[in-house]
């Protein structure tokens, strides 16, 4: 058994000059570290139009008329806001962060494939681009939800779904070319001292997200050649009048876009495990219950999607199936819950933006959760099927918990990745702001869902008007709330204060190298000498035999 | 050595007794490959399914109407895609003893097969007398095996772009031949698939 420690130096600035040629950043590089930040900032520059068209969204929601654009572009607007924020601001995000730890978190040079990791990324760009360029063809962009059910979507406009399609299937590409590279990774390049159990909680969350991207998106990209069959020479594969079944459709979507939501919280719960630890200064709650937890969220994930239809004519004894089964989830999930409640208990909290993200991260989580639990049964799903209340629950999971975990993720490792600290100030405000905006736009729309308030409507019962007023005000706070952060990040990355090679006295990989890392990550092969969570534990075995010479200096 | 009393701010003292440099990694290509072949799999098994579904919900499968398929055709071109299959592994036995000549006989030879097999589908698209939007079955028959045949083209192309490098003198040696590794598993992979798709769509 090894239970081994890495290499938390950290006394001095680093010598290595931070990010000092932005050039980089615009250029194909092959390290996964350029690749990785190029990653999180095409993201974050997507969040903000997806951002925008959410505000866009709740414009026209703040009074009950449809008074402010057209119910067409209405359609495209909610669209292509979920289009963005899932397959250009979420699963890009985290496949940054998944890409600049995992080779640094397993003592890794690079990642297996450098040059097809660049390719997966400039795949995204483009792809983006091309998506909103569609606001600009005839017809407009695709109105028929992100779902883009046939007949709605075989019936609208077919230039903008078509670029839809082309542009999911693009950026579906780039997530199953980056899924190869991490498994690869994480399964074959582990430092030679790093069993299974001794990986950072990252890499086993990142192994379960790249397991499920090369399960599931494939059978998305299947359906959606499909569609475009149907859309562009009148095949009838979703078409009943043709002997088609637009309910295959939805199967086949599902079973993509349903663990499309493990693959957007999957590394953004690795995140949290590793950032709960270090600023509680304690060692992580069952470890092994994580870890494998992940896998079965995995698994669990894979064979739930048609909780997603109850309301599509699934017979009822297999909605009984995918009932218990959903339910199920709720177990993984719950471990990982009370671990991280478990490590914060008791811990010498150091308070700083990153663990605050981190907490609100856990408990609006657990509201997402515990809606999520409730949309599980059929009576209550059916009852409130297509509301406002499934709008809550899905935005307090993505946006409560992956969006807050990407934000503390962004806090606790921005120091590594540019070299600089974060602003705490400024950080705690963005929090401040994010939390208050956040609930007051989505809290309320439980009671809308409850109430019978449709979603994807432009036009309402002024008997809804008061909370949707609250809703709109609770979005403008929001996008407020990204500009102490955009402040934050541009001001640290050029005029911040130095950071130490390990500022939080971590103990995972990345905190033994500089900050930022040299090329190839490690000026030496790094050493592990204890598990990354071994906070305040005595090292349970002595360092390996071939440094007895070495470590006879520590004998005093 | 007290081990017991090692604490983790010390820590940096061990690494200068550590022997320096990285660790050297395996060549990861064909699990790269494999891995990738996973996600390949999932697609004709997403479309596979979709099917299955069609033709469950159908009352008559296929639909009236379909003009009979001929199996003659297909027979031929289903045993030669095979047949290639185990023409491909030879080249793998004969790069491994540094026989590049044999190796690139066996490649043409699998390659003119393949050129064989979509030449044969071709002829057999032209002979049917349904088309895409006849019927579901017609449909479900063409995106099938038209996204196979895709397959199967970049098969070749990854056969002729083995060739092409292999006149590179040295390119391939008995240690060093991911490309006509990577290129053999392809397409043992396209071959699997077909043998299902067969029975799919012609004899089930």
């Amino acid at each position: 058994m090894t239970i081994l420690t890495p290499l938390p130096d950290n006394t001095q600035p680093t010598d290595h000059p931070p990010t000092s040629n932005w050039r980089k950043y615009f250029s194909f590089s092959h390290d996964h570290k350029v690749i990785g930040i190029q990653y999180l900032v095409t993201s974050f520059l997507f969040y903000l139009i997806g951002g925008a068209l959410a505000a866009a969204v709740r414009t026209e929601l703040a009074t009950p008329a449809s008074d402010v654009v057209s119910p067409e572009l209405y359609n495209s607007l909610f669209t292509l806001h979920g289009t963005v924020m899932i397959f250009l601001w979420i699963v890009p995000a985290t496949a940054g962060f998944i890409n600049y730890l995992v080779p640094l978190m397993i003592g890794a040079r690079d990642m297996a494939f450098p040059r097809l990791n660049a390719l997966a990324f400039w795949i995204i760009p483009p792809a983006g681009v091309l998506l909103m360029a569609s606001f600009f063809v005839t017809g407009g962009a695709a109105g028929a939800g992100w779902t883009s059910y046939p007949p709605l979507s075989t019936m609208s406009p077919k230039a903008g779904e078509l670029i839809w399609i082309l542009s999911v299937l693009l950026l579906g590409s780039s997530s199953i070319l980056g899924a190869v590279n991490f498994v690869v990774t994480i399964w074959k390049m582990r430092h030679p001292k790093m069993g299974w159990n001794d990986m950072p909680l990252v890499c086993w969350a990142s192994l379960a997200t790249g397991v499920l991207i090369l399960l599931s998106t494939p059978v998305l990209a299947g359906a959606l050649i499909l569609l475009s069959f149907d859309l562009i020479v009148g095949t009838a594969f979703f078409n009943p009048t043709g002997g088609g079944d637009p309910i295959v459709y939805q199967h086949m979507f599902w079973f993509y876009s349903h663990p499309a939501v493990y693959i957007m919280i999957l590394p953004v719960f690795g995140m949290i495990s590793e950032i709960i630890p270090v600023h509680a200064r304690k060692p992580i709650f069952g470890y092994r219950a994580i870890a494998y937890s992940s896998l079965a969220i995995c698994f669990l994930g894979l064979i739930v999607w048609a909780h997603h239809m109850f309301t599509s004519g699934t017979p009822p004894w297999l909605r009984m199936f995918f009932m218990f089964a959903t339910m199920v989830i709720a177990v993984p999930t719950g471990i990982k819950v009370f671990s991280w409640v478990a490590t914060l208990w008791g811990g010498k909290l150091n308070l700083n933006s990153a663990l605050f993200f981190a907490m609100g991260f856990v408990s609006m989580f657990v509201i997402g959760g515990i809606s999520g639990v409730m949309l599980a049964a059929v009576p209550f799903d059916i009852h409130v099927h297509d509301t406002y209340f499934v709008v809550a629950h899905f935005h307090y999971v993505l946006f409560g918990g992956s969006v807050f975990g990407i934000y503390a993720g962004v806090y606790h490792w921005f120091p590594k990745m540019t070299g600089r600290m974060m602003n705490e100030t400024l950080g705690k405000i963005h929090f401040a702001l994010t939390f208050i905006g956040f609930n007051l736009t989505f809290l309320p729309m439980h009671k809308l869902g409850l109430d019978g308030m449709n979603r994807r409507i432009a036009e309402y019962d002024p008997k809804y008007a008061t909370i949707n007023m609250i809703c709109t005000i609770g979005t403008y706070l929001l996008a407020v709330s990204t500009f102490p952060f955009l402040i934050n990040a541009v001001w640290s990355w050029i005029k911040g204060e130095k950071a130490l090679a390990n500022p939080w006295k971590g103990l995972t990989l990345e905190w033994s190298t500089s900050s930022p890392p040299p090329e190839e990550n490690f000026e030496e092969e790094p050493v592990i000498l204890c598990h990354p969570y071994a906070y305040g534990k005595r090292p349970q075995v002595a360092p390996p035999s071939n440094l007895d010479a070495g470590a006879t200096s520590l004998s005093t | 050595m007290t081990g017991s009393t090692l604490d983790p701010s010390q820590a940096e003292l061990i690494v200068t007794a550590e022997e320096t440099g990285h660790h050297a990694h395996p060549d990861l290509r064909i699990t790269g490959v494999l891995v990738f072949l996973v996600a390949e799999a999932m697609i004709f098994l997403g479309l596979f399914t979709a099917y299955l579904t069609f033709r469950a919900v159908a009352p008559v499968w296929p639909p009236e109407g379909t003009p009979e398929r001929e199996l003659l055709l297909p027979g031929i071109n289903t045993a030669i895609l095979i047949a290639s299959s185990f023409v491909i592994h030879n080249a793998d036995t004969a790069i491994k003893k540094n026989d590049v000549k044999g190796m690139r006989l066996w490649f043409g030879l699998t390659a003119a097969m393949g050129a064989v097999f979509l030449a044969g589908q071709l002829v057999e698209y032209f002979n049917l007398e349904f088309g895409l939007t006849t019927n579901l079955y017609a449909s479900t028959f063409y995106v099938l095996t038209g996204f196979h045949g895709l397959h199967v083209t970049f098969g070749l192309l990854l056969i002729l772009a083995v060739l092409w490098r292999s006149l590179k003198p040295d390119h391939y040696n008995s240690k060093h031949h991911f490309g006509i590794e990577a290129a053999e598993i392809y397409w043992h992979f396209v071959d699997v698939v077909w043998i299902v798709l067969f029975f799919l769509l012609y004899i089930l």
